[in-house]
């Protein structure tokens, strides 16, 4: 099911890039998409493990490494089903039709294949047997596959990776350890645009265990022989250090009016008309978001005389050995980056960063490899943000409450600053380093890769002509770039609280008022399975609330219906989340739910809890005491009905639910007391703020 | 200046060369690589680096060294002796995780509550499973099948 134009294949186009037949009756596949927790691997393994007919045990998933695996770009946009296990079924099917032309060559008619084994009349072979019969070297065909018998695909097979992360067992980069390895810290500058004017470097060189001071430009970094000594250096170091230049101003309370006043590129995304005279014109924002990973990022390299080799949980190995290449003055043939298991990434965080961190450490003590690990404090405060937005939206109805047009201003910055993408290196230190360059404004993705700020900017109903326009700021308050679902989440939230104030103002039920102006098929399903699985207009007690949110993520992914109950006394309670997803086939519908449902909580997390908090350059909410999360005691119930369409293309599934989740608990709310909340996040004191 | 701390760490015992106030954290890692027990935050806010000592559960980040003299130290590579505990047979049966970075110190955390428990002759709620991984942060939000997976473990 390898649609032609497979960008994954396009780029990666030699089957022997793909899978290899091992010594050992095992098949090596090599993806270049990062396992990031989300199960990628397993579910790569049951597409391969179908298509060749083997049993799953002898697939082993080789993690990206720019050596040799295929070049997938980044992990991202919810594109590694469609994108690598769409590859992996084209080379693997085309691999297995090699083979058993290589078979009947030998032994005539195959019957069938049995794990491995091509069975004839009178005899068998396996892929291994008639290895020196197949030449792997040749272009996979881009048309599509005949289509493969499902054994595994549309089941649950246990994760390969998470047996070892509950046993405790070493999986992760953070537990990765190498004969003769040294430990890392760089220190970072005390506020943005500080310039290090001083630091006692050779009295915490002179100390035993550390190995090098770096000092270089305003980057200040040391290697100690282990993590508690280089933990210490680093301690000593910022104390001693001296630093100078004037922190900016701007505070986060002031992220609304920069964003909107600020110099800034317009596209047109849709082009219909002004709306004349809106029903309703309202302004929704959100706030900077942290990526606020459980695992602070982490990193190891090794500078040895054939060339610098970084192990990262970066999501795109090839993209960041471009920057790291171009940001040390290198060829790229010089650099090798291979991928190791992180603790969860949900977009652009700083294992990029600290894979630089660990190179430019790494430099100085040649033959060492040198680990660093990132402090909770930078990790929270020196990471790539999700982008602060600010959304205007105006629609018009008739009389009978239908929309009869719309328009869409979002304004904020890029939703992409990733390594490769910008005009110079997208890596933290880069920046700070002699001779480095400032990393530039963040970019927003083309509107056929998906958009960013205008991701979900335009409507999935029927609402008549459209007017959308995104405004990318060309400064950035904070540095922005990816975090999952771009500018759906907060696309989705405010069209989908719009439409529900449009409904409300028509007396329209929500449900009734979003099926009206919907035609697709499969958008109506998912509504109307999340309502039957929540018991829509079921009765409910006094300060509780339903809403509902949907949308179908980029308008090419997956649909995604919510449908929210929230308790508002004192705070606001979610008592439960009634989900339906449709993502194409499935290949683990086990791994639809989790993904379904971990958007949902952390959607909930960011819609109820979450702003980065940042003055006079410096961000003070890097800690989780400033930085709260959604807790074990404030997860509710989540109901996840997966739709199985398994004569339709697969679909990506880990961000369709982050849009629909926090609109349906706005609308819960408003269900619940009357109070429409606009600016995320949802707090007692942003619903107070909102009644006056 | 570093020290000589006599400890029990999973069944053995151990002298550990460190500063008195490295915390237990890094000893356990660095010192004995033992890995599985993971850093989050450095002051006991998350839960990622949940240890045992003396039965207790305990933050390993803010633990110093010098409090742990004599004491009997469990890890996660530590807390069964032949096979899983069924805490941790259960979050496999359940597939509870997602990226799996918080798990380990969420086992050890279950595993004391549920070990608790059935010294008490009975299971746990969800509720109580709630309550008991308060102090536990998960940013993948597998929260819901980790608590059904713990609950299970409780009732076997």
């Amino acid at each position: 099911m390898a649609p032609p134009g497979n960008p994954s294949l396009l780029t990666n186009p030699r089957l022997a890039r793909w899978l290899t037949f091992e010594d050992d009756g095992g098949v090596v596949v090599r993806t270049g998409k990062s396992e990031l927790g989300q199960g990628i691997d397993t579910a790569l393994i049951q597409v391969v493990s179908d298509a060749l007919a083997v049993s799953p045990d002898r697939v082993r998933l080789a993690a990206p490494d720019t050596s040799a695996g295929p070049d997938e770009g980044f992990t991202a946009g919810s594109l590694s089903v469609q994108q690598s296990a769409g590859a992996l079924l084209a080379a693997a099917s085309h691999a297995r039709s090699l083979f058993a032309a290589a078979a009947e060559d030998r032994i005539g008619p195959v019957s069938d294949v049995v794990d491995g084994t091509f069975v004839g009349a009178a005899s068998s072979l396996t892929y291994w047997d008639l290895r020196p019969d197949v030449d792997l070297d040749v272009d996979v065909p881009l048309e599509a596959h005949a289509h493969v018998r499902d054994s595994l695909v549309g089941t649950n097979v246990p994760r390969v990776d998470l047996a070892d992360k509950i046993l405790g067992r070493p999986r992760f980069l953070q537990d990765m350890r190498v004969a003769g390895m040294a430990f890392g810290r760089v220190i970072r500058p005390p506020y943005r645009g500080a310039r290090l004017e001083d630091v006692d470097a050779a009295a915490v060189a002179r100390e035993a265990g550390v190995l090098a001071v770096v000092e270089d430009g305003s980057v200040l970094g040391v290697v100690a022989e282990s993590e508690i000594l280089a933990r210490e250096a680093a301690d000593r170091l910022r104390a001693s250090a001296r630093w100078s230049g004037e922190p900016p101003t701007l505070d986060d309370s002031q992220v609304v009016a920069f964003l909107t006043g600020v110099d800034a590129e317009t596209t047109v995304l849709a082009d219909g008309p002004a709306v004349a005279a809106p029903a309703l014109a309202a302004r929704y924002t959100r706030p900077f978001l942290a990526h606020a990973s459980i695992g602070p990022a982490c990193a190891m390299a090794v500078d040895r005389p054939d060339g610098l080799v970084v192990w990262s949980h970066t999501q795109g190995v090839f993209p960041l050995r471009r920057d790291i290449a171009r940001a040390l003055g290198r060829d790229e043939a010089d650099v090798e980056v291979r991928h190791v298991e992180g603790a969860g990434c949900y977009g652009h965080n700083p294992a990029d960063d600290a894979a630089y961190d660990a190179a430019l450490l790494a430099v100085r003590v040649p033959g060492r490899p040198v680990h660093v690990t990132w402090t909770r404090e930078d990790e929270m405060g020196w990471a790539p943000f999700g982008p602060a937005m600010v959304i205007d939206i105006a629609a018009a109805t008739d009389t009978t409450g239908r929309i009869t047009a719309w328009s869409w201003d979002g304004y904020g910055n890029g939703h992409s600053s990733r390594p490769s993408t910008l005009p110079t290196p997208s890596l933290l230190a880069y920046g700070a380093q002699s001779g480095g360059t400032a990393i530039p404004p963040s970019q927003d993705p083309p509107q056929t890769a998906g958009a960013g700020t205008g991701r979900n900017a335009i409507p999935g109903y029927d609402v008549g002509p459209v007017r959308a326009r995104a405004h990318r700021a060309l400064e950035m308050p904070m540095r922005a770039s990816a975090l999952r679902s771009l500018g759906a989440h907060m696309n989705v939230f405010a069209i989908e609280s719009h439409l529900d104030d449009l409904a409300r103002m028509h007396a329209a039920d929500p449900l009734e008022y979003r099926l009206r102006h919907l035609d697709d098929p499969r958008g109506r399903a998912v509504l109307e399975r999340a309502a039957q699985s929540a018991d829509w207009g079921r009765a409910l007690p006094d300060s509780r609330g339903r809403g509902v949110g949907y949308a179908r993520y980029k308008g090419t992914g997956a649909w995604c219906a919510v449908i929210a109950e929230v308790e508002a006394v004192d705070a606001i309670r979610v008592m439960g989340l009634w989900i339906a997803v449709d993502c194409g086939r499935v290949i683990s519908p086990d791994g639809v739910a989790n993904q379904i449902e971990g958007g949902a909580i952390q959607s909930l997390s960011w819609t109820l809890k979450e702003r980065v908090r940042f003055a006079d350059g410096a961000v003070t909410s890097n800690t989780w005491e400033e930085y709260p999360i959604l807790t074990f005691a404030e997860v509710p119930p989540v109901h996840v009905s997966v739709i199985d369409r398994p004569d339709r293309p697969w679909l990506g599934a880990g961000e369709a639910s982050m849009g629909p989740t926090a609109a349906a608990v706005g609308n819960a709310l408003v269900d619940a007391i009357g109070v429409r909340v606009r600016d995320l996040p949802i707090t007692p004191e942003a619903i107070v703020a909102a009644m006056e | 200046m570093d020290s000589v701390h006599a400890l029990t760490v999973n069944g053995a015992d151990r002298e550990i060369h460190c500063p008195e106030g490295t915390p237990l954290l890094w000893a356990l890692r660095d010192a004995l690589g033992l890995t599985g027990t993971r850093f989050g935050c450095g002051v006991g806010s998350c839960g990622a680096c949940t240890v045992w000592v003396d039965g207790i559960p305990t933050h390993s980040c803010d633990t110093p060294m010098w409090s742990v003299a004599g004491k009997d130290v469990t890890t996660v590579e530590g807390l069964a002796d032949a096979g899983p505990h069924p805490v941790q047979s259960a979050l496999i049966d359940h597939q509870a995780g997602q990226c799996g970075y918080c798990l380990s110190g969420i086992v050890m955390r279950a595993a004391a509550l549920v070990d608790s428990a059935r010294a008490d002759g009975r299971s746990l709620t969800e509720d109580e499973v709630r309550a008991g991984l308060d102090g536990h942060l998960c940013r993948c939000g597998a929260h819901g099948r980790i608590i059904r997976a713990i609950v299970a473990a409780s009732e076997n």
